[in-house]
């Protein structure tokens, strides 16, 4: 079955992650990296996404198109990148989920 | 209901509580598919509960109720060829093995479903339950119950979750949802929330049956035993906890004579066992609390202090505001030097702001400080106390008990 992993990041994180000296940030993304490898045969796809502050939002109404400023959502969770897997079903996803080092909230879905 | 058809009731209850899992368990296996068989499984249940009190109980329940869910199944997947295939080469008795109810707790109570929909599922496919009496026994409306079940279906379906036993892995994680699920369900048919229930299914005893399901299936796992042993203990005492008339009746004033003593040493001996796994829990401790009391002769002859010690191992293990509760309680009756009334009531103001918060709309704790500072001779603050605790208890036996006290001041 094919699952997206949607990577939230929040404020804690955010702060906690600019705190970080560059060397503490580099053994951070390491981590990340070395999760990606290590479940590489069941990551289809994956992508970063550029920081919530660059979003703009559509919002289709009749037959309108009203554009707004930010994400859909003013949450404290932010969207901030997704992982396509392939995987049996979701304890094979959520066991992967589960071993992610980065942002702290991951949202699993399964594809259509 | 009158005695007779209460036990004629109770009776079939307990067979097809025996059936309907190990059916729904067998078809999913057979169909693959856990929705259509909960489906017809269910059907097929309702059928029972319409025949056999007329027809009377047949002599191979598990046949019988095989025959139903084929031919309604049949029925109703009409347009399911691949199942009506599978259903219809479906022999007596259908292949299947122990694990099979196990795959099917799991899934019941996994952890990506919400703790109602778990609760009503485990009831439904495992305890064969329609969804009329687990409305009855929650007191919500069916349509709400029948909303759970479905949402719970889909998702089963939608999300991909497994129909198998977790890894060892993940077998702690994921056999803590389902404890949670069981002992859920015991403490709601043990201390039922409000409103009448004299109509409503026996909670009580189907988390017990469940639990010694549970036990049997995996008898090398400390916690199960040890929830098994903690139900068994509280039912062991059930008859001496009201009175006729339906009045609950406190610990210190049952009559201990009416407690099962075989069923306490049987379920005493069960702890024992799952003590010597070497993995202590939160439900082996808490039979352990309920041990020391089921063991002393007197309310008076009560170990407090081992039940302080107790208390203070399973807050070690499982921190809860309930537990530190208790743990007051426990110190208050522990005798100088080691406790008494007043190191408890310091114990329940020494709470944090968090357990307070947690803590404040239970009515337990608005009894407990009016009993310490009765206790302490300060019957004003106690009155207060127990007025609070009265506004909150919602259990018609408990406010009963409140009110009681309120008027022997």
């Amino acid at each position: 079955m094919k699952y997206v992993l949607m990577f939230a990041e929040t404020e804690e994180f955010a702060q906690r992650l600019a705190a970080m000296s560059e060397s503490e940030r580099q053994e951070e993304f390491a981590r990340v990296g070395e999760w990606f490898a290590e479940h590489a045969a069941h990551i289809t796809h994956h992508t970063r996404l550029q920081p919530h502050h660059t979003a703009t939002t559509v919002r289709l109404t009749g037959d309108q198109a009203v554009v707004t400023d930010g994400p859909f959502v003013e949450g404290k969770e932010v969207v901030s990148g997704f992982a396509e897997l392939d995987v049996a079903d979701l304890d094979q996803a959520l066991a992967i989920a589960a071993a992610w080092p980065g942002c702290p909230v991951v949202e699993i879905r399964p594809l259509v | 209901m009158d005695h007779g058809r209460e036990r004629a009731h109770g009776e079939l209850t307990r067979v097809l509580r025996e059936h309907a899992g190990r059916l729904t368990a067998s078809l999913v296996h057979v169909l693959g598919d856990f929705a259509a068989a909960e489906d017809v499984v269910a059907d097929a249940v309702e059928t029972a509960l319409r025949r056999w009190p007329v027809d009377g109980v047949p002599d191979h329940p598990d046949a019988w109720l095989l025959t139903v869910a084929r031919r309604r199944g049949l029925d109703v997947l009409r347009r399911r060829t691949v199942y009506r295939d599978k259903l219809a080469r479906l022999d007596w008795p259908p292949r299947g093995d122990p694990d099979d109810r196990l795959r099917l707790v799991f899934v019941c109570c996994h952890p990506a479903l919400p703790r109602a929909g778990q609760i009503a599922l485990t009831l439904r496919a495992v305890c064969g339950l329609t969804t009329a009496q687990i409305a009855a026994a929650f007191l919500v409306p069916e349509a709400t119950v029948a909303q759970r079940l479905t949402r719970a279906k889909r998702k089963i379906a939608e999300a991909g979750i497994p129909y198998r036993v977790p890894s060892d892995a993940e077998l702690p994680d994921r056999l803590d949802q389902v404890l949670a699920v069981v002992y859920l369900l015991f403490n709601e048919g043990y201390l039922t929330s409000g409103g009448d229930r004299s109509q409503a299914r026996d909670l009580a005893d189907d988390a017990e049956w469940l639990a010694a399901q549970l036990a049997w299936l995996m008898p090398r796992r400390a916690e199960v035993l040890g929830l098994l042993a903690l139900i068994r203990l509280h039912q062991a005492r059930a008859d001496a906890r009201f009175t006729p008339g339906g009045d609950l009746v406190l610990l210190r004033d049952q009559d201990r004579g009416r407690w099962d003593r075989a069923a306490i040493a049987e379920a005493t001996a069960l702890l024992e066992r799952a003590a010597a796994l070497r993995c202590p829990g939160p439900y082996q401790l808490q039979a352990a609390i309920v041990a020391v009391h089921a063991e002393a002769p007197a309310w008076e002859a009560t170990d407090w202090f081992q039940i302080t010690v107790l208390y203070d191992m399973l807050l070690a293990l499982a921190p809860s505001p309930v537990h530190r509760l208790n743990r007051a309680i426990a110190l208050g009756h522990t005798p100088p030097p080691h406790g008494g009334p007043a190191a408890a009531l310091a114990a329940l103001d020494a709470l944090t702001p968090a357990d307070r918060r947690a803590l404040e709309r239970y009515p337990l704790l608005h009894a407990t400080r009016a009993e310490l500072l009765r206790a302490l001779d300060r019957p004003r603050a106690a009155r207060a106390a127990d007025r609070r605790a009265l506004e909150l208890a919602t259990n018609p036996a408990q406010q009963a008990l409140l009110r009681q006290r309120l008027t022997w001041d």
